[in-house]
Formats: C-alpha cells, structure tokens, sequence
C-alpha cells in the first residue's frame, strides 16, 4: 500500500521547481492531446508557445492580457494566503468595470484628464464594495464566503446586462447592447506607440511590489497570513480574525475592481456584454501556479496570457476549439497540484517497508 | 517449560544521522510487568514501534511466546495479542469515542455493541467515559481513557503503555495501577515506558534502561535509588532545583468571581474563579484536565474576551475586554498547552514564530502593523535558541520539524525571554524530557527569582509540588481554596481533584 508522509521540511528548491514541473508534464499532456485529435503536435505548441512571444507586438499583446490576470491574482494571492476564499473576483472585476464606465461615461471632450483618475479610483471601490458584500455577509452572519463570493459574480453579470441592455445603452449603436465608446480623454492612456499596453501595466508591478512588501515584510502582513496557516495561534498572538477577513476581501477587490476599469476604459474602450473574460476564475489558477508569491504570478500571469493567446490562434488557424485553454488551465492546475502534493508530502511503500521487518 | 512472552535480541534500527536502536535486546517474562526508562530521544519510541510493527528494524531478531516473529504491521501485532497505547493519541477529532473505537476493529461488532463494551470496560475499570462523545471535546486526559480503553478490548497478551499517566489524578493512577497489576495477574505482560521513577518503582519487578539507542542498564528498580536510575538514563544525576523561601510582594493578577459559560457543547462553564497570583511567587493550578483549564486560560491570556467586566485584573487594570496583545503590552506572557498550531505556526520557521508575541524586531509600528527587520528577528530567534538549549536546525528551521520537548523550549523561551510581569504557563513539561523539563522548571523558579508572578497550570502533581508555592485544584469548572505547597499531600490533592474540598473546608 501506498502512503502519504508529511515531510517536516520540504525542499526549497522543489517548492520553486514545482510550477515548471507541472508546465512540463501540461505540455506532455498537450502533445497527447494534440496528437489524439489528429493535429501536428509541433505546430499546435507553436501557438502556445512560440506565436506570442515572436515578435515585440505579440509580446505587447502578451502583456495586455496578463496585466489584469495579474493585477486579480495579486489580490487572491493576499487572500488564499489568510484563508479566506473569494472565489468571485469575476464579479468583483464586472463591478469594478462597471463602476469605471459610468464614470467614464460622464466624461466628455471639454473634460480634463484628471478623469481618468477618477475612472480608475470608481472600478477599484466599486470593486471593494462589491467584496464588501461577502465581507460582511461572512462577518455577520458567518455565510460561507466561497458561495457568497461565487453568485455575487452572477448577480454582477446581470448588473451589467440590466445596465448594457437598458439605461446606458448607445443610442447610435444600432441597437448593440453596448455602451458608446468612451471619450479619448477618459481612456487609460497607453504605455507606447504601437502596442496596446497602457500605465495598467505599471499599476501591476507596482502592485507586484506592494503586495510582497506587504506579505513579508510588514507585521500587518504576517498577522494576515497566520490567520490563514494556524487560526488558533492567530487568536493566540491576538491577530483579530475579523480585520484580516475585511482586509483580504477589500484587497482583492479592490485589487480586481481595478483590473476591471483598467480594462474596460483600456485596451476595450466601452462596457458591453462581453467585458468579462473569465479573468477572475484564471486568476485563480495564475494565483496557485504562482506560489500564491508575487513574484511568481508575475510569470504565471504571463503563462495564462500564452493559453489565453494560444487559444485563440489554435482556433483560428489550426480549427481547434477554444475551449482547448480551459482543457490547459485545467491541466496546469491538476498537474500542479499532484507535484505540490509530493513537495509537501512523501510517498512510502508501507508494504515493502514492513516485509522488509523479517530480515 | 514456559518461553519469555517478549524477546528481542540485536534489534538495530538506523536514520539517516541518527542510530535510534542499537543491538537492543530485551525480555519480557509472562505477567511481568517490564518497565522501559529512558530520555526522549533515548530510542524508547522506535523499539516500542517495531515491536509493534510500525517501524521495521535494520537488524535483529524478535521472538513471541518462543516464535520467531516478523510483524509487518500493526494488525499483525493486534493479531498476535500485542496492544499498545501511544504517547500521542491516534484518534480522529470529528467522530465520537465509540467511531474511533471501531474504526480500529476489525468490524465483526456493529457500533452499538462497541459502545456497549467501551461502557463495560470502562466500568470494570474505573475510566470515565461517554462513547457517544466527539473527541474533539475531550481534554488529553479523557483521550488517554479513549486509547487505554481501546487497547483493553483486544485482549492483549502484550499492552504497551508510552507514559501513561501523566494526565491522571493520583487517584486515578492508582485505579490504573490496579487495572495493570489485574491484567498482570491475568498473565498479560507490561511494557510500561515512563521517565517517573517513582511509578516504575511501585509498579515494575524489572526494568531495562536506554540512553541513546543503547541499553545501559537491566535492573530491578524496586532495588535501585533514584540517583543510580537517573545516573543509567542520562548518565548523570539531574540537577536539584533551589527553592529559596521568599516574601511574595504586590498582587499581579486578580481574578474575582470570574463566571463563563461554556463556548463549545462540550466545554466546561466556570462557575465563579478566584486567585490571586502575587509577584514572586509561583501559583500551581492541578486538575485533571477537562475540569475547565482550557476555559479559564482562555479567559487569562485574552482569547476569549467574554469575562465580565472587573473579573480579571492584572494590578490595578481591569483586562477583562482586553485582546492578548494589549494584556501582553501590560507584560503578560503566556505558554499554551497546545504547542504545534497555537504556541506556534507549524510551517513557519523559528524566527517567524516570535513574531506572534515578541515585537522587538519591528521598526515604524505606525504603519501597516511594522516593518519587520528580519536579519535581527534571526539573531533574535537564534539568542533564544542558544540560551534555551534548542536542538534545531537555525533560526530557519520550521516549527514543525523540532521535536515536542524543543518546540516546548521555544516557546517557553520565547516568552520567557521577553521578561514577563506575569508569566501563565500550562503542561510546560508534557512530553518533555527529564533533562529539558529540569531546565525548564529551572527557568520557571529563575523568574520567580527575579520578581515575576506565576502560574502554572498542569495536571502533573510531582512538577507542582516542585515549584509551586501555593496550590489550587480546579475541579468541574471551579477552583479549590489556595494552599501552601508544603503542606498540600498527594492525598489531600487527590480528593480536590475529584471536587471535594467543599466538605472539608
């Protein structure tokens, strides 16, 4: 029989190598994958792999789609680091993009640029608010905040349809449910020529930096995170549960609430029915596959832009279905948490071990 | 003729860095009761454990009634007629007594029926125990019902015990002294492994005694003094604590008619608390434990802040609606039962694991909490270590890879360390070595010394008597008048336990 041992202390080394491991063993998944439906596996790697990095556009490209993936998982990563499961930044980010295009949308040439300000201040408080929600349901009235956070992302889909389909609706749109296209002035301004990178990338690594700070090397950080590895000492060291409840909720959606209106008045430029990506559940997988660390959701962000790209192009040049980066994401996921089982734990033959008794 | 029940010869068994047995042989007569002295670390755990088949061994040789035997795994070992109650219990928090109980048979009996026979054993033994009772809600002492009870209903021929009565009343260790002589005169042997020589003296006709994996003495310790069995265990006498009389000086901590009711089902309300702890001076609390221990030192240390207003004063200032760090500010340090998960963050490393009581590494407190400042919170952690004596590997090491006896030094350390005002300490010696508990209760009396008020809570009578001044027991949520150590006896103690001090008073 097979067993599972903790290990007192597992490898340092294994505990960073995982996450490559896991791409590996994605990757190895993939080429099956690929060669069971009958494509050049080689090519379909390609996509993934190589088109989005070739050449300094599709690098910028890159980066667009891993600014926000970014941006949510910094803020799930403060929040799985203390315990507590917002698994809605999704509908945290449609509010935060919400909250930005009706800001936006009050803009209008004569405006100053102090707008785009105001817009992005709107998504990450509307972001807040909308965690609030969960922060408080849980606070009060100890609802679960796994499924609190999850369906307040359904209620946030139908506040934006209610609001595309109805009152902000583009009177010269044709009858699209979509909002008119936000004056230039209130769009995020971009990082370049030629590339769709806007200052949101900034926000991101300045994120990238606060967040660490934060986590390792402020007090209030530590405190969060006891909460989340050992609730007992937490109340024994006096850490309030409460205050690293709200912290972590407001964190991560602000954080997410951001992401949204640096998107929304960013690379799309008007509210429509199609603003959520799925950015906030592939969050959650950047989040993990990043060591819940920073620096590590730098990279893994970028790794999800790939799937997300490659997706993309596998469909459009290969006639692969898109779905194909979720079948990734899910891959990634599993594979990294079967590696990170044998970090923490180790396996022992119990019935060899025993036989092994008589000599 | 009769074979030896027990006999192992040349048992060797290697980890990497470490030899836990080396060449050990030992020998267990039917009905004898054998006893297994030795330090923590000495190899007793590892021997015990492949005997009963949860470790195999590198080299020897085992014979059971006179087989060679090779048990492969514990099921073997119940199957053979060998029982063993752990140090640490094996028993799932969420389910009751009884699911536990069957959860280790082999399923021939339905659950009922194994209620009906914990419920039978534990009369005919004297153990108090509900069956249908979560074991999350029992203290050590009730888990250590659970696990002997357990053991007993195999009908061993062979019962381990790993120091099992460290959470018993006097009186109820006599009740088990009783149960064990019975079951040896029913012809089950005894290995009985305990570091209190004055148990092993009543109880056990032969003794093998291990230092660091290796047998250094077989004897019969109703023949030997405790200095010649403590010269075999550590090769040494342990060193005598000084107990120097002195005049305790101002009240440091109040508490006044402190009335909780229970947080969880199963706890314990208090009904109506009053001590004093005095600089100085140390105040031991005995008890067996489920008695409202957990509740009242949940209420002292600030944990649970729902104590009525004016109950709990540390000198002049109320505490009572006061967080852990604002009474730790006022200069209260406190030492929980529970070391992994309470007294310490098992992933953490050392240094990090200061973090939750000690705030000398944190520069700018104004802002997010602190910054902390890790290159000092090292040496911090690695003063500590040194000073304490803890064997780990660096300031870095995760709390989760020391031993009990030295995560417990840590952590006594680290709040001793700090120099306390008041100083509450439960079980600070539960699980730990001879040695390191010396050290530790040394340190205990040190800070009496140097003007600190204590208060120890513990459910091991012989520490109390030790470095106690005054004595109280906690019995059914309520404390017993205080009394003077030296004039408290083991007997009187033992009838307070059970809540009887009412008729004497």
């Amino acid at each position: 029989m097979i067993k599972l041992q903790v290990r007192a202390q597992p490898s340092g080394f294994w505990t960073l190598a995982s996450p490559l491991l896991a791409l590996l063993i994605t990757v190895l998944l993939g080429v099956v994958l690929f060669s069971l439906l009958g494509k050049d596996p080689v090519r379909a790697l390609q996509m993934f792999f190589w088109e989005p990095i070739k050449s300094p556009y599709a690098l910028g490209e890159l980066v667009v789609k891993a600014t926000p993936l970014l941006l949510i998982a910094l803020g799930l990563a403060v929040c799985f680091r203390s315990n507590v499961w917002n698994i809605g930044a999704e509908g945290q980010y449609i509010i935060g993009a919400v909250c930005a295009s009706g800001v936006a949308l009050l803009g209008d040439k004569d405006t100053g640029s102090w707008i785009v300000m105001a817009v992005v201040l709107a998504g990450v408080l509307g972001g807040m608010v909308w965690a609030g929600i969960t922060a408080l349901l849980r606070d009060r009235f100890h609802a679960n905040e796994i499924l609190v956070s999850l369906m307040m992302v359904y209620v946030a889909v139908q506040v934006l349809g209610f609001l595309v389909y109805g009152p902000w609706k583009d009177p010269q749109g044709y009858n699209f449910p979509q909002t008119k296209n936000f004056d230039a002035v209130t769009r995020i301004p971009r990082l370049m020529d030629g590339s769709r990178m806007t200052i949101g990338v900034l926000f991101a690594l300045l994120g990238v930096g606060t967040v660490w700070v934060f986590l390792f090397r402020t007090r209030a950080g530590f405190a969060q995170q006891v909460g989340g590895l050992a609730p007992a000492a937490a109340r024994y060291a006096g850490f309030s549960a409460r205050q690293a409840l709200w912290t972590a909720l407001l964190v991560s959606g602000g954080m997410a609430g951001l992401a949204g209106a640096l998107e929304v008045a960013g690379p799309i430029g008007q509210l429509t029915p199609y603003v959520p990506a799925g950015y906030g559940f592939a969050a959650i997988i950047v989040a993990y596959v990043g060591r819940l660390h920073p620096v590590g959701l730098v990279f893994s962000s970028l790794l999800m832009s790939m799937f997300y790209i490659g997706g993309e192009l596998a469909q459009s040049r290969l006639g692969l279905p898109k779905s194909l980066t979720g079948v990734f994401q899910g891959l990634l996921l599993f594979s990294l948490l079967a590696c990170d089982t044998l970090v923490n734990y180790r396996l022992v033959r119990q019935a060899q071990a025993a036989t092994g008794g008589s000599r | 003729m009769t074979f030896p029940r027990l006999e192992l010869t040349g048992i060797t068994k290697a980890y990497p860095g470490v030899v836990a047995n080396s060449e050990v042989s030992l020998t267990v007569l039917p009905g004898q009761t054998h006893a297994v002295l030795g330090e923590n670390g000495a190899g007793k755990s590892t021997l015990m454990k492949i005997i009963y088949g949860a470790i195999k061994p590198d080299a020897g040789q085992m014979r059971f009634n006179g087989q060679p035997v090779h048990i492969r795994n514990p099921k073997e070992a119940r199957a053979l007629g060998i029982s063993m109650v752990f140090q640490h219990f094996n028993l799932f928090d969420t389910i009751t007594v009884a699911e536990n109980v069957w959860l280790g048979l082999d399923k021939s009996l339905s659950l009922d029926q194994v209620s009906e026979r914990i419920s039978s054993k534990a009369r005919q033994y004297g153990l108090d125990i509900d069956p249908s009772r979560p074991v999350h809600t029992l203290g050590v002492g009730e888990m250590q019902r659970v696990e002997i009870i357990r053991a007993l209903l195999t009908q061993p021929q062979l019962l381990i015990l790993d120091e099992p009565t460290s959470v018993l009343t006097p009186q109820a260790v006599e009740k088990l002294f009783v149960v064990l002589q019975q079951l040896a005169a029913e012809g089950c042997s005894i290995l009985y492994i305990s570091h209190k020589l004055h148990e092993i003296r009543a109880l056990c006709k032969a003794c093998t005694v291990l230092r660091g994996g290796k047998v250094t003495g077989v004897c019969n310790p109703a023949e030997e003094s405790n200095a010649s069995l403590s010269r075999l265990m550590i090769g040494a006498e342990p060193p005598q604590l000084k107990h120097a009389v002195r005049e305790p000086g101002a009240a440091r901590l109040t508490v006044r008619n402190l009335r909780l009711t229970r947080e969880d089902q199963f706890g314990v309300d208090l009904g109506g608390i009053n001590l004093e702890v005095r600089a100085g001076e140390v105040l031991g609390i005995a008890g067996v434990s489920g008695n409202g221990q957990r509740e009242l030192l949940y209420a002292l240390s600030g944990e649970d802040r729902r104590a009525p207003q004016g109950s709990i004063c540390m000198g002049e200032v109320d505490v009572s609606a006061q967080d852990p760090a604002a009474r730790r500010a006022l200069g209260l340090h406190f030492v929980p039962e529970e070391r992994l998960g309470r007294g310490a963050v098992p992933t953490l490393s050392l240094a990090h694991n200061l973090l939750l009581t000690r705030t000398e590494a944190i520069a700018w407190r104004g802002f997010a909490g602190g910054w902390l400042q890790l290159a000092q919170l090292r040496a911090q952690a690695q003063r500590i270590i040194e000073r304490f004596g803890v064997k780990a590997n660096g300031p870095d090491a995760a709390a989760r890879s020391l031993s009990g006896g030295n995560l417990q030094k840590f952590i006594v350390g680290r709040e001793i360390d700090a120099k306390p005002a008041l100083f509450i300490v439960s079980q600070p010696t539960w699980g730990v070595d001879v040695g390191a508990s010396a050290q530790i209760r040394g340190a205990i009396l040190a800070l009496r010394d140097a003007g600190c008020a204590v208060l120890v809570v513990s459910e091991e009578l012989d520490e109390l008597f030790e470095i106690c001044d005054r004595l109280q027991v906690i019995a059914h949520g309520k404390l017993s008048p205080s009394v003077a150590a030296g004039q408290a006896t083991v007997a009187q103690m033992g009838e307070w336990m059970s809540g009887l001090w009412e008729a004497q008073a």
